[in-house]
């Protein structure tokens, strides 16, 4: 579905895209992910036929976005950062006219707008305007939109910055529902639930730069431990203590705030810290994530 | 948690490209004119008020006291009124189709960024300037045509002389439009900007272009804002059309081309920046 090799974005002297390759295959969901900055979002748009690249190669379902935008565009579902509807038409409205600019029929519409209301239970809503939704509403809204052509590939570029917590848990649950139908996503987000929970297959990307490829597992087992162990000794202890413990697990990690410690028993690790006569103010023992990975990856975290 | 099962032939099925790419400014006007549909009380109100209450005031009152004191000398050869239409009715144009083309533009570029969205689709920047064009067109046209009414119904104009002055009016604002969708464009941030060209470009234009006297009366170094002003141009072919005001032929063409020219340029610009800004 898309094959990027060497695909280059230059904004005068800044590089945003720096000779990435890539492929996505059909029915996968792939993801892209990053801190703010990375250059995701670049090559979200430049996947979405709308940002031009400067240098490499990019075909997406089979074309170049450079010389077939709109044919290539007509196959994708776009779904933005920033919701970008008319606030002043009604719900139902912003559908119809999206559908529109594809050149769907009118009376095609029809179905397809009540049908994807319901989809993004939004059928409530019809026919209030759109500036008087709620957050989590207008992002549903944004996403429906996206699935108007019923796309061959849907794009989605942080679906679920600055969303609540169950509004959130809602829309993955619609886009769980869309990757059993089969539609390619590609995704670019900075949470690590959401990637482990919706990617099939992940970039980790950083100034960029790809940084590693492969699935959520895949990723953790390469770049990580089975578990972590955070321990807290206080700001002002924490690199003492780094220290000392440094010979335990597999490995670890002193942050400002806490010292993460790899390995595939924490528990076993935290004892042997007791052992050594330190007591940590705070302890917690979990599975590897994202993060850790990418902590590894590039010695920061994701989100500062 | 409902649910719903989408139902799904994919694009391929469901879309007709050639067709659609096309038909595409068509639909970017279609939008338009729904957006416009909002706000159809207020643009029929000021539509029908504007020229109700310029006519009471301006044409009946200023137009009175000219035709009265010029009696048989009246240098302009016809009523105040008659005279002061054409240049009316042009203005009006403007404001209409001028409207909307900057708040469209001003809309989709910064305060709810809907243009990014439209590119996401199959539409390219030039149908989305061509269909703000369109859209523009046909909210000029309506104004036009209910000023054109008023005029009528305070005796300004003949029945006649409709058409005539109906077009020149629709023409100039239609290539004023165009200009100022292509400055528009170039808007980066709003502050101002609408004050600014009330002030500094459509209040001197309005006062400038001949439209309360002939433009010759004004000394030579102020009559280059009529030359430039299409308020001007649409005027001088008014008058020409619709009273027989003498005008040398070649300056016939030079109106109709100057406007002409104007609307191409102002829409290959716009179309340039509209492209650059949303494929950056």
């Amino acid at each position: 579905m898309i094959i990027a090799r060497g695909l280059t974005k230059k904004y005068d002297d800044f590089v945003a895209v720096d000779g990435i390759d890539f492929e996505v295959k059909k029915g996968e969901s792939f993801g892209l992910l990053g801190p703010n900055g990375a250059g995701k979002s670049t090559t979200m748009r430049m996947i979405a036929s709308t940002s031009r690249r400067t240098g490499g190669e990019l075909t997406i379902l089979g074309k170049d976005p450079n010389k077939h935008g709109p044919e290539i565009r007509a196959h994708l579902g776009v779904v933005h950062q920033q919701d970008n509807h008319d606030g002043e038409l009604k719900t139902w409205e912003n559908l119809y006219i999206y559908g529109r600019y594809f050149g769907l029929s009118r009376a095609f519409l029809k179905k397809k707008v009540e049908e994807l209301l319901e989809f993004a239970q939004l059928t409530e809503k019809r026919d209030v305007k759109v500036d008087q939704l709620s957050g989590g509403m207008k992002r549903r809204l944004t996403i429906a939109r996206g699935l108007v052509n019923e796309p061959e590939i849907l794009m989605l570029d942080e679906p679920t910055t600055g969303l609540d917590p169950q509004a959130r848990h809602i829309l993955w649950d619609r886009l769980f529902r869309l990757k059993e139908e089969g539609v390619t996503l590609v995704i670019t987000t900075h949470y690590m639930d959401e990637a482990e929970q919706l990617c099939d297959r992940l970039i980790v990307m950083d100034k960029g730069k790809i940084m590693a490829e492969g699935s959520p597992a895949a990723l953790i087992k390469k770049y990580s431990s089975k578990e972590v162990l955070e321990v807290r000794f206080g700001s002002k202890n924490n690199a003492d203590a780094a220290k000392k413990i440094a010979h335990l697990g597999d490995r670890i990690e002193p942050l400002p705030d806490r010292i993460l410690v790899y390995s595939e028993d924490g528990e076993k690790v935290l004892k042997q810290i007791h052992k050594l006569g330190l007591e940590p103010q705070t302890s917690l023992v979990r599975r590897s994530s994202l993060e850790d990975v990418f902590l590894r990856l590039t010695g920061r975290t994701l989100v500062d | 948690m409902t649910d719903t099962k989408l139902s799904w032939q994919g694009s391929s099925k469901i879309l007709d490209v050639p067709k659609a790419r096309i038909w595409a400014p068509w639909y970017v006007a279609e939008y338009r004119l729904r957006n416009m549909s909002k706000w159809l009380g207020a643009i029929v109100a000021f539509g029908l008020g504007n020229p109700v209450l310029y006519l009471l005031s301006v044409g009946i009152g200023i137009g009175a006291l000219v035709d009265s004191t010029s009696g048989a000398d009246n240098p302009i050869g016809v009523p105040y009124l008659t005279f002061l239409a054409p240049a009316l009715l042009a203005t009006a144009a403007i404001q209409a189709a001028m409207d909307e083309t900057t708040f469209p533009t001003m809309q989709g570029f910064l305060w709810d960024k809907s243009f990014f969205a439209m590119i996401s689709t199959q539409l390219m920047a030039r149908d989305i300037v061509g269909g703000i064009m369109i859209a523009s067109s046909i909210r000029c046209s309506f104004n036009t045509l209910i000023y054109a009414g008023v005029l009528v119904l305070f005796g300004a104009i003949p029945l006649t002389s409709v058409p005539v002055l109906v077009f020149a009016a629709i023409f100039a604002g239609i290539s004023f439009a165009g200009v100022m969708l292509a400055v528009t464009s170039f808007v980066k941030q709003d502050d101002g900007f609408y004050a600014i060209v009330g002030r500094f470009v459509l209040t001197p234009m309005f006062m400038f272009s001949g439209t309360f006297y002939p433009l010759e009366s004004l000394p030579i170094y102020l009559q280059w804002v009529g030359w430039i002003s299409p308020v001007w141009h649409a005027t001088n072919l008014g008058r020409n059309l619709s009273y027989g005001l003498e005008v040398e032929p070649w300056l016939l063409a030079v109106h109709v081309i100057f406007m002409g020219a104007i609307l191409v340029a102002g829409m290959i610009v716009a179309t340039r920046k509209f492209a650059s800004r949303l494929s950056a």
